[in-house]
Formats: structure tokens, sequence, C-alpha cells
């Protein structure tokens, strides 16, 4: 598998693969102390930032008019007044146990927010590479098909123009267009807020736990709230889906056991569909791995613009409140998430392909 | 020219041509023969046309221009045919063994369903069924253990292994035309021998019709019966392979002198002295 | 056969390089769709030179008897909701971008080559060590990564365009190790080895120009994402602060007003939008342009 010049995001090519340079397959081992070292790294640089802020930590507990004592007291309780290496040993203990502090803002355990907003985001985020692979896989390969003639040039640029937007403003003007102008979908938020707080499911997916619940109504709302943000954020992400599934199917195409297929008398859509895309379908899972990462850099930016209760949502507030801690947590769990996702498609990559059996 | 009555294909005047920037580049000009239930060999340097023509008669080549006076497969006009009949008699009873089972094999399928698969295009069945017909073609190609070789993949598999079930796969149908396009320059030379003997004594067996398509001309005129030169696109001398010693045209005597032979002078080999007169095929060739 | 002896002779020592620079414009100017980007990015550069001459108004004074104004009349695109005028804040948004992109490729190219082609080639210990720091900032989305640093050091123009700087990097650091690593045993390197040429020189001298080709496509591509990652800072208010006329910040300032008054957000917007594509293109017709296999298709 090439390294390819690939788009600038989501990072193409997974945490320094599972192959060495040679291409022979790493030890199982190996890979799992890259991994903990990368974590482990993860850990130095968001306690390295975290430090770095201006805010001052103490203030934004106490406020401003907290007197000398409680300054100190404060100071003390959060071990500012340690060694720096001593500070960072705590940290690496919370991070373990799970203590991540409490949020400015809610009062509660940074943690327990996180797993409050994440199912809203994870929602969204599922429901757009959907669309986007949906979207992006199909258009990939009838690009390789049809190489250099008009459809692959049309599928270019328009996988490009969704690769281009900025999304918070697509976001914005689909908001103007799809829901001001032609009412064709639910407007800001995950429903109607006729509906919030009808369904308090198990789940915190609003699809499942209306379903469950059997409300119809706030199913559809939700339904409806979700079909834009999903889309907008699949069709950005579908451009490197797109032009990774098109480059997969030119480098098959090109083998010759597609004429071998063709010699047999398969005709041209079996041989592309039953032995050249069969060929990539490993291929394509990582690449969706690796896209379901991007979409979180969009969901920051789109839950702003469609005020939806999730994870990006959350970032942002405490970031403009300055709860440096929270964000913090919350840019540390990005982090894991996408070495989680990386060594998730490594993994589905060694399982699947038969050659490295 | 008077064909002998079981003639199977007969190629009048075939010309290829691809697109370039400067207009049409020949591959293949005016090539002609016939083809009976006998090997013929065609042999030819890199850029002589010669795995072009393979692929032509398949139809497989869909960038090119392909034209002929006549390109009769059984009495079918094969240029004319539209694209779905072309599909019947791709595989059923036209095929092509490929050079390098390590690339002409699908890599993530089993070696047994590739050869499966070739029963199934054109035959309705069950994929048992299909299953022990490939299974006793693997057999007739001399694998030993087929069950087991069945349930393989091909990058476990050995050079002559693959290229024998690239045969079984190419002749379970029992095609009437079979093209070998390089079939062993990918094996070792301790292997070539046998996997010849076995295609020789399929085609035999079944009264197929062998074009082999090699550069090699010490192993085409000892396996052929008949053996067509090609040189820049066209057919300059054709010849029975038990007449090889007796060629006139130019370029085959040149290939003919730079073969080594036991008991041969000891003098540097000759070297091909390249003259544009060359290109001039002999009469009756083309 | 041309006779070499009597080949036509280069008119200066700086002909042989400048023929393939034009060769590839003249390939990109063949496509319509690189052709395109290429004429945006130029208008871009036009556009930000010119920005006072061609600004109708000051893109910071206020106005308040006339806000909100609908594209027409004095006002190109409209007014927004102090009473600027916005073609004159998108003329001058142009100079903040060319800006941005400028001082992030400036940096980013030069350390991505250096830390690539030192890890790929010394190898080892450098390699392992360089590459540990690499993946580490590759564990992050871009615009997250920026994120935290910009709310680290607070936010400023200035802030916005180090973190972006410092999270875009690592992908110009991984590729120009795969592309080192490609070279590093070829019979050449070896050969200036044995001259007794310094790892250096040989990096410098031998490795970097091979690098080049696809480094640069890459940091064309990756101005695209710079741009989108400086105006999502910008709409979230960790940019360019306020009255910059920075296109995101306007967008999210006109965020507000957007239902009433579409002019405030969709001029901005189409420019960040119009912008991307262009690098997008262009670094995809380079792509074409400088790939070896398509070298005959010209």
């Amino acid at each position: 598998m090439t390294i390819s010049t690939g788009n600038a995001s989501p990072r193409p090519v997974g945490l320094g693969s599972f192959l060495r340079p040679g291409g022979r397959v790493r030890s199982l081992g190996g890979q799992v102390v890259s991994i903990l070292v990368t974590l482990f790294g993860l850990l130095v640089l968001t306690f390295v930032i975290g430090r770095m802020m201006p805010a001052d930590p103490v203030r934004a507990i106490v406020g401003e008019d907290a007197t000398q004592d409680t300054y100190r007291m404060v100071y003390e309780r959060l071990g500012l007044d340690r060694p720096i290496w001593e500070q960072f040993f705590r940290y690496l203990g919370d991070v373990v146990t799970g203590n991540f502090g409490v949020a400015i803002r809610t009062g509660q355990p940074v943690i327990s927010d996180i797993l409050h907003v994440m199912p809203a985001t994870i929602e969204l985020a599922t429901f757009a590479i959907v669309i986007g692979a949906g979207l992006g896989i199909p258009l990939g390969v009838i690009a390789a098909v049809n190489r250099d003639k008009l459809a692959d040039n049309v599928i270019r640029v328009f996988s490009l123009l969704g690769h281009s937007m900025p999304i918070f403003w697509t976001g914005m003007i689909g908001l103007i267009i799809f829901y001001a102008s032609l009412g064709w979908v639910g407007g800001s938020g995950r429903m109607s807020s006729f509906y919030i707080g009808l369904v308090r499911g198990p789940t915190g997916f609003l699809l499942i736990d209306s379903l469950i619940a059997g409300e119809w109504d706030v199913f559809w709302s939700a339904l409806n709230h979700l079909i834009l943000p999903a889309s907008l954020l699949g069709y950005s992400s579908s451009a490197y889906i797109t032009r990774m599934t098109r480059s997969f199917m030119l480098d098959q195409l090109n083998q010759e056991y597609v004429t071998t297929a063709r010699v047999k008398g398969l005709s041209r859509h079996d041989t592309i569909w039953k032995h050249a895309f069969v060929n990539i379908r490993v291929q394509l899972v990582t690449i969706v791995a690796l896209s379901y990462g991007g979409l979180l850099e969009g969901a920051v930016l789109i839950e702003t613009v469609f005020a939806w209760p999730g994870f990006g949502q959350y970032l942002t507030n405490n970031l403009l409140i300055g709860d440096m801690n929270a964000v913090m947590t919350c840019v540390l769990i990005v982090g894991v998430i996408f070495i989680g996702l990386n060594v998730l498609s490594d993994v589905l990559y060694r399982v699947f392909d038969p050659r490295t059996r | 020219m008077v064909l002998p009555h079981d003639t199977i294909l007969d190629v009048g005047k075939l010309s290829v041509s691809y697109r370039s920037d400067t207009g049409y580049v020949d591959a293949v000009r005016n090539i002609s023969f016939s083809l009976g239930r006998e090997k013929l060999g065609i042999v030819g340097e890199s850029g002589s046309g010669k795995s072009t023509v393979g692929r032509a008669l398949l139809r497989l080549l869909p960038t090119a221009r392909i034209t002929a006076d006549r390109l009769d497969f059984q009495g079918q006009p094969l240029l004319e045919l539209s694209e779905k009949q072309m599909l019947d008699i791709r595989g059923r009873r036209l095929s092509m063994i490929l050079q390098d089972p390590k690339f002409s094999l699908n890599p993530i399928r089993r070696v047994g369903d590739q050869v499966a698969e070739a029963y199934l295009i054109h035959f309705k069945c069950s994929k048992a069924d299909a299953r022990a017909k490939a299974m006793s073609m693997l057999e007739a190609v001399q694998i030993r253990d087929p069950k087991r070789v069945y349930d393989l993949y091909p990058h476990e598999v050995s050079g002559g292994m693959g290229q024998r079930i690239m045969i079984a796969m190419m002749l379970l149908t029992d095609p009437d035309v079979v093209i070998a396009d390089e079939p062993t320059s990918a094996l070792d030379v301790t292997v070539r021998l046998q996997v010849l003997g076995i295609l020789d004594d399929l085609v035999s067996q079944r009264g197929i019709g062998l074009i082999m398509i090699s550069h090699d001309l010490n192993l085409v005129r000892n396996f052929c019966d008949r053996v067509l030169i090609m040189y820049a696109g066209q057919v300059v001398e054709s010849l029975k392979a038990s007449e090889m010693e007796s060629a006139r045209h130019p370029y085959t005597q040149g290939l003919l002198a730079a073969q080594p032979r036991i008991g041969g002078s000891r003098a540097p080999l000759s070297v091909l002295d390249r003259k544009p007169e060359w290109e001039i095929p002999l009469e009756g060739a083309a | 056969m041309t006779d070499i002896v009597n080949a036509p002779k280069p008119a200066s020592r700086r002909q042989p390089a400048v023929a393939p620079l034009l060769n590839v414009l003249r390939f990109l100017l063949r496509s319509p769709t690189s052709a395109f980007g290429l004429a945006v990015i130029t208008l871009l550069v036009l556009l930000a030179i010119f920005a006072p001459l061609l600004a109708t108004h000051d893109p910071y004074v206020q106005n308040l008897n006339n806000v909100l104004q609908p594209p027409g009349g004095n006002h190109l695109f409209g007014t927004d909701e102090l009473g600027r005028d916005i073609f004159s804040r998108l003329l001058h948004g142009t100079r903040i971008t060319l800006n941005i992109i400028f001082l992030v490729t400036i940096t980013v190219g030069p350390i991505g080559l250096a830390v690539g082609t030192i890890a790929g080639y010394l190898g080892g210990i450098f390699d392992t060590i360089l590459m540990r720091i690499t993946d580490i900032f590759l564990s992050f989305p871009g615009l997250i990564l920026a994120l935290a640093f910009v709310a680290a050091l607070g936010p400023s123009l200035n802030n916005a365009i180090i973190a972006i700087a410092l999270t875009s990097w690592p992908p110009i650091a991984r590729l120009a190790r795969a592309e080192t690593l490609t070279f590093r045993s070829s019979d050449y390197i070896a050969a200036a080895r044995l001259q007794g040429a310094s790892p250096f020189r040989i990096i410098m001298h031998s490795i970097v120009p091979m690098c080049l080709p696809s480094v640069m496509i890459r940091l064309t591509l990756n101005m695209a994402t710079v741009i989108l990652t400086a105006a999502g800072l910008g709409f979230l208010g960790l940019g360019a602060q306020p009255p910059m006329p920075e296109w995101g910040a306007m967008i999210a300032t006109g965020r507000r007003y957007m239902l009433d008054s579409w002019w405030l957000v969709t001029f901005p917007g189409v420019s960040i939008l119009l912008v991307s594509l262009a690098f997008n293109l262009l670094g995809d017709g380079l792509r074409d342009a400088l790939d070896p296999k398509q070298m005959n298709r010209r």
C-alpha cells in the first residue's frame, strides 16, 4: 500500500502504521508499545499546553474577589506550588483514575459532562460517515472506471468543492436555504424545542431512544434535524474518501487479474464490482475509520452553527469561558479517539487481508 | 488461398492502432493467418505486436482501433458481434492463458473458486457442481492434491502450480481456441517443460486450436506445428516448425543465427543488424 | 538522429532550470480546473497588493446611520451591522489571508523538510524520536490542536498563525521522510558518501531537491486547509480579533443577522470557498503535472 500524497486532512498515514519501511509487518508487541509511547507523548503535550495558558486557573475557580488565603488554599489544592514533574505525575495519576476535575460551567466532573454530550456527536458523526462513504465510494469507483473522461473530472471538482467549503459557513447557508426558505428540514438543535425532554432514553442516541419509547413524532423530528448537518458533514468528508477510492481502484484496474476476469467472460460491471472492488474493501474500511476521526474536527464547528448539544459545542463553550482544564481534557479525549481509530483500522487491515496472515 | 476445412479461426488483414497525440500509431499491421486444430506459434520481440494480437482477438482493447477484412471465429465475424455476444464467447469458446500467475490470479480469492467461476459464468449449475468440475480439472492439470490446493490463495502456490491452475481455469469450459500469451516466460526453466507438457496433452486430447505467443523461438519451434514470425507489427514469415531451418526472411534467419548450438562454431554469436527491408513480409505471409 | 555535439546550447545557466517550470505552467493552463485555480490565486495576490487602491471605503470606518444595507448603490456588497462597507473589508481581508498562508508555508516547509529528511536519512534513534514527536502531533485533527494552542497562547491573529504552523508541519515531515527513505539507498547517494560528503551536504544537495516536488504539492494543498483552519479559528473568535476584517471573523459577527441580511455571511464565505478551492485545484493539477506516470501524457 503506497503512502500517497493525500489531502491534508484527515491525516492519511496511520500512526507509523503496522508496516515497517520495508513493508514487513511489525510484531503485535511492537505495535502495542508504539501506541503506549504515543499516548504518553499525548499526555505530555496536553500537559504542556495546559500549563501554557495565560489565564490563571486559580482565578478561574475562585473568582476576582477572593482573599489571599482562599487563593493560596486553592493554589495548593491544585498542586501548583509543586515542582513541575511532580505536577506531571499527579496529572498522570489523575488521568489514569479518570479524574479530570470539575467543569466550571456545570460544576460537574468533566468526565461525566463529556459522557453526557458524546452521544449527540457520535450520532451526528456516524450518520455523516454513512452519507459520506455512501456518496464517496461509488463516486470514487465511477471516477476510476471513467478515468480522465468527463465523469472523472466532474466528480473531482464536485468532491474538491466539498473539501474546500468552510463547514461552518456551509452549515449557515444550508440553514438559510433548506430551513428558513424551503422548510424542508428542521432548524438548530437535535429536535424541535417542542419535544425536548420527552425522550430520555437509555442510549443517548435520539434516533434509537425515540424508537424504543415508541415516540414517532420525536423520531421524525430528530431525523429532520439530523439530516442537514449530517449531510453537510458527510459531503465534506466524502472528498477524501472519493479520492482514495479512485486511487485504489485505479491500482486494481491496472492489475492482470482484471484481464483474467474479462477473459473468462465476466462483464465489465461484474469485473469491477466482484473482482476489483472486493480487493479494496479492506483499504476502504481503514480510510473510513480515519475519516471518522476527521469528522470530529468538523463537528466542533458545525455544532456551534446548529446549536447541537454535543462534544464540539462543549469544547467551544469551555473555550470561550476559559475553562482550560475542560478544554484540554476534551483535546486529550479527541487524541485518544484518533489513536484508537488508527489502531482499529490497522487491526482491521491485518484481520481481513489474507496476505498478511 | 484455400483454407483447410477444419479452420476454426480465419484472420484476414487484421490491424490494431492506438490513438496518440500525433495521430494513430500502428501496433499490428495487416496480419493474416488461419488456425485449425493445431498449435500455431507467434514469435516476436517486445514491441512486435504479438501480445496485442491475442487481446485483439478477444476484443479486450478498449482504447484501440481494430480493423480487419475478416475475423471469423467458426464462421462468426468477431468484429461485428455486440459486447453481449462477446461475453458468451470469451471464456467459453475462446480463452487466453496469461503470463504470470503471481499477477493474473486475484490475490484475495481462493484459487479453486477462481477456476470454478470460469464454469459458473457460462453454465447454469449449482456452486457444488462447479466446484466438482473445477476439482476434476485441477486433477487434469496434474495437481496431485486438488482438495487442498482448491482452498489455497494465489500467494501460497508456486509459479508452476499457479500456471497449471490458470490452464485449468481457461480450459475448463472446453473452448475451441486457446491463446497462450507467454505461458512459461515467468516460470523457472525447470518447470517450463512440465507445464508445456500438460498443456500439450490437454490441447491434443480435446482438439483445441492453440495460439502460442512467445519471444522464445526455440521453445515455439519445438512445441508448435506452425510458426508465424512477427516484426514491427507485421507477420514477415509463416512456416511449418519442421521447416524452420530453411527460413527465407532475413529477420528469421537472423534470429536463428543468434541461437547458440551444441557442437556449433565457437565464434561469437551474430547480433541482429536491423535493416529497413526487414519490414517487408514474404509473399503469402501477410 | 540529432547530433549531440551540435545540439542547441542553453542561453544561460538559468535556462535549463526555467524550462521545466514553464512546461509545468503550460500543463497547468491546459487543464480548465487548474487554470481556474491559478487564475483565482493570481487574482487574490493582485487584490491583496492593490487593496487600498481598489477599496471603495475605509474598512474600519463605522457609519451607524447606514447599517445592514443590502448590496447595491454605493456599497457593492452591502454594509455590515456597524455600517462598514463589506466589499472594502473583503479586499483588506485578502491581505490577512495571504499573510497567514505565506507565514505558515514559510515556516512549515523548511521545518517539515528538515525534520523529515534528517529522520529519514540518519535513521536509528534520530528517526525514532523525531517520528514519535511527529506522530504525537498527528494524533490530533488539525483544527483541534490549533484550537488548543491558541486557547493556551491567547486569541490573536499571530497566535493563530503560530498554532496553525505548529499543526501543519507533521504531514510535511512524514512525507519528506517517506521520500527520503526511497532515495536513501540509491547509488548516487552512496557515491556522494564515498566522495566524503558530510551528511548535511548530502541531505541539502542530493536529498532535499528530490523531495521538493511532492513537498511542494503537499504545501499547496495544505494552503487550502490552512485557510479553512484560519477561518474556523476566526469564526470561533480565536483568530484575528475585531475590528480586523478577517473573513472567518466576519462570518461569526454576521451570523446573528444572517436570516435577514444574507450578504453579511455570504460574501466572506464565498471568498473562503473560492480561495480554498483554488489551492485544491492547483495542488491537484500540480500533482498531475509532476506525477512521473503521467509524464508521457503531456
